[in-house]
């Protein structure tokens, strides 16, 4: 028999739409138009701070990995996702080590160390965020007042989420909208956002149901509480974390019961950061809050299997399946 | 409680390629050699009935079993014994088998006569003399399936036309061609057994099929069967989820199908039946579904059992290139032939060569919790924890995600983005398990408990 066939487990076909880095790829797309908008509402410097996060994160990927010989991840593009979405997260102002900082925390403490892609505990991009917020404080809430694509002089103001603690004037909601007040460079921008969300669910990427039962449940409490929701929503960092980071999958629910549980403790979390504790705004604390308890709840929303039986207490021969 | 399990059970989309399902089915010739292995089905290992120079006719008898759980094997072409020699499976298993020399005549066996049955004793002796088994490719001696002396009364019988793996469609020719001889077999089984009713289940890829039942029951004198139409979805025709689809009955872990008073018979066998009731030829052949990228002239072939499979490939043209993978059934639950000389047995429905530039094998990446492939899996479990914890050897782990009710369907790891391979950490899971188990009743033997 002349030809070398190749012997495999079944099955033989695969779903060939579906790959690791088709899926990474997807997400970098959905982040472009918010990037693109940070670019145009804070000015050159946001490309630059970007651009330093992604290059950080693929240094830092390439390095660990060969130093703990894991095959070569650059391929399915995870670092670059996690490069830009850290970016997003950072005010433009922030100064290029600190960036580093970060993508160091992202890419090695939080995913490297605990065993590379599919491995991480909470979301990188938040946990690198949360890192510099309590390592850095003063920089990491100096917020640019927006000054188009000209870079400007820093002149500092504060964010939608700070004026209505302190009780200032506050933006009008076209402003909220598109984004044009301080914050982080990615999560101004609601319709940038809101299209890289509808992208993502076309392309099946993520299912609308966390973002949805998120942002609805911050809507629905803060309107409960007393408080404008759609100043709710469109402040801070909600509709980037609900889109983009609460959806991660590693980080997330196995199950669409636990992804509904897990959705409805963000908003929980995050309203009640928002109301009554002193930060203004509580989406990074929430995400990793309830990364953390994900396991707990995947425990709990195990689906019963079809035709499982209670472990019957074996005493003779049981069920010999 | 059965309420909740109303819902419907995932399944998910794959290509069907059904190109030969116009194919009609063809006779080819005898090839020049047979081997016939003597454990073509699930039980006990056949005796050879014949020695080396002995002259047989089709038809002949020349494997037989005296356990119950086994099936008698026939001789597909006549002519002269020229070896008994042992023969190892695809699966390892090692079994004695005959090779006969074809002498082209393809001379029946003249005391072949159509069996005598009125009761279902006789019924039960038929389907035990044809060396019936499981067609759909499961293998399981059918005579068991009609056994009169079974204590659980059977009332419902469903007929598997399901076909849902890519590639194949002998099933559905089966049914176009030969739905006398499939609805004759139904109705002996349905009379002998005293069975209530009747469901078909085919899937709805097959309009033509289905029309054609649809006209032929109508004629039916009593209604006691039924048409039931699925999505064409995978794995339709599995088992449990079909029962399910058709009747609503959840199998559950460790029971039967006849527990439930349920028989689940393929469409293949009964056509089978249905013919050998008017003819009394055993089987002796098989419609085979030649199909695949590398294949010239995709078919549907009626082969001599013990064919080898090159001969099947030659009378299909030939390969187209060079093929990289061969298996025997569909893409989705096939097992690989790693040499095109192999017999074709009684449980083969498909040849399927795939070519080379359709087979690049992916590498596995790991696995980011997607989440995909708990939401493909028909059976519902966590096919990514089962992999994680195979990994760990986590045991513990292993029983309490159930990894023994894995039909090894396919589903979780054609959907996996990153390519693992899911089945097999399955497989190893429930290897692991039943290891485990086994060897704490050992334990607790000698402990004396």
């Amino acid at each position: 028999m002349a030809n070398k066939l190749q012997v495999v487990t079944s099955p033989h076909i695969r779903d060939d739409k579906v790959s690791t880095a088709r899926i990474m790829q997807d997400v970098l797309l959905a982040l472009l138009p918010a990037a693109v908008a940070g670019v145009c509402i804070f000015g050159a410097r946001a490309l630059l701070v970007i651009a330093v996060s992604v290059l950080s994160c693929e240094l830092f990927e390439y390095l660990s990995c060969r130093l703990l010989k894991r095959p070569n991840p650059l391929r399915d593009c995870s670092a670059a996702v996690t490069g830009l979405l850290l970016a997003l997260n950072l005010p433009v102002g922030l100064p290029l080590p600190m960036v580093i900082v970060g993508c160091f925390v992202a890419i090695i403490v939080v995913k490297q160390l605990f065993g590379g892609l599919g491995q991480n505990f909470a979301n990188p991009a938040i946990t690198a965020r949360i890192v510099l917020l309590t390592s850095f404080a003063g920089p990491m809430t100096t917020w640019a007042q927006p000054a188009g694509f000209h870079t400007v002089d820093a002149v500092t103001c504060a964010t939608p989420l700070a004026l209505l603690a302190q009780g200032s004037q506050l933006p009008d909601t076209l402003t909220l909208f598109l984004g044009n007040h301080g914050g982080c460079i990615g999560e101004t921008c609601a319709p940038a956002l809101l299209l890289g969300g509808l992208y993502l669910v076309l392309r099946h990427v993520i299912r609308p149901t966390v973002p949805l039962l998120y942002v609805g449940g911050v809507a629905l409490g803060s309107w409960l509480l007393g408080f404008d929701p759609l100043y709710q929503v469109l402040s801070g960092g909600l509709l980037l974390g609900a889109i983009f980071m609460a959806t991660d999958y590693t980080t997330s629910p196995i199950t669409e019961r636990g992804r509904v549980i897990f959705a409805l403790g963000l908003a929980l979390l995050t309203l009640a950061i928002r109301c009554f504790g002193s930060y203004p705004e509580g989406v990074s604390y929430s995400i990793l809050l309830m990364n953390l308890a994900t396991p707990l709840i995947d425990r709990w929303c195990q689906p019963s299997p079809f035709g499982a039986r209670a472990a019957a207490p074996a005493k003779k021969g049981g069920s010999a399946s | 409680m059965s309420a909740i399990f109303k819902r419907g059970l995932p399944a998910i989309q794959v290509p069907h390629h059904k190109e030969t399902a116009a194919c009609h089915t063809v006779q080819m010739p005898d090839p020049p050699q047979v081997v016939i292995p003597m454990s073509q089905h699930i039980g006990a290992i056949c005796e050879p009935l014949v020695s080396v120079g002995q002259q047989v006719l089709v038809g002949q008898c020349i494997g037989r079993s005296q356990a119950k759980v086994s099936a008698c094997i026939h001789a597909s072409v006549s002519g002269t014994v020229t070896a008994i020699e042992d023969f190892v499976t695809t699966q390892g298993a090692i079994s004695p088998a005959v090779t006969i020399d074809s002498d082209g005549k393809h001379t029946m066996d003249p005391g072949l006569t159509p069996p005598k049955v009125e009761t279902v004793d006789d019924l039960y002796r038929a389907v035990y003399d044809s060396g019936l088994v499981g067609l759909g490719g499961a293998g399981f001696p059918s005579h068991i399936k009609v056994d009169p002396t079974n204590p659980n009364r059977i009332h419902t019988l469903i007929v598997n036309a399901a076909e849902c793996e890519p590639f194949i469609t002998s099933d559905y020719r089966a049914i176009i061609e030969r739905s006398e001889d499939l609805l004759h077999g139904i109705r002996a089984v349905v009379q002998y057994l005293q069975i209530e009713r009747c469901i078909i289940g085919i899937e709805d890829n097959k309009p033509k099929a289905v029309d054609l039942l649809r006209q032929a029951l109508r004629s039916e004198a009593d209604g006691r069967i039924k048409l039931h139409v699925l999505p064409s979805r995978y794995p339709e025709g599995a088992e449990k989820v079909l029962i399910f689809k058709t009747t609503g009955v959840i199998v559950e872990e460790g029971r039967l199908p006849a527990d439930y008073g349920l028989l689940v018979m393929n469409v293949s066998s009964l056509t089978f039946l249905g013919g050998y009731l008017k003819t009394g030829v055993p089987l002796v052949s098989k419609v085979v579904t030649v199909a695949g990228s590398a294949i010239a002239d995709p078919q549907n072939v009626i082969a001599p059992l013990g064919a080898p499979y090159r001969s099947l490939i030659d009378f299909c043209g030939g390969y187209v290139g060079e093929p990289g993978e061969v298996f025997m059934g569909g893409p989705m639950m096939g097992i690989n032939i790693y040499d095109d000389g192999l017999p074709v047995l009684k449980n083969n429905n498909a040849i399927i060569a795939l070519s080379k530039a359709d087979r690049i094998q992916m590498p596995e990446s790991n696995c980011i919790r997607c989440g995909r492939c708990v939401a493909a899996c028909p059976e519902r479990l966590l096919p990514a924890m089962i992999d994680r914890a195979v990994y760990r050897n986590d045991i513990e782990a292993l029983r309490h995600y159930k990894v023994n009710l894995c039909l090894e369907c396919g589903c979780c790891a054609y959907v996996c983005p990153a390519k693992r391979q899911l089945v097999l950490s399955n497989r190893l899971g429930k290897r692991k398990l039943r290891e485990a188990d086994m060897a704490k009743k050992a334990k607790e033997g000698q402990n004396g408990k």
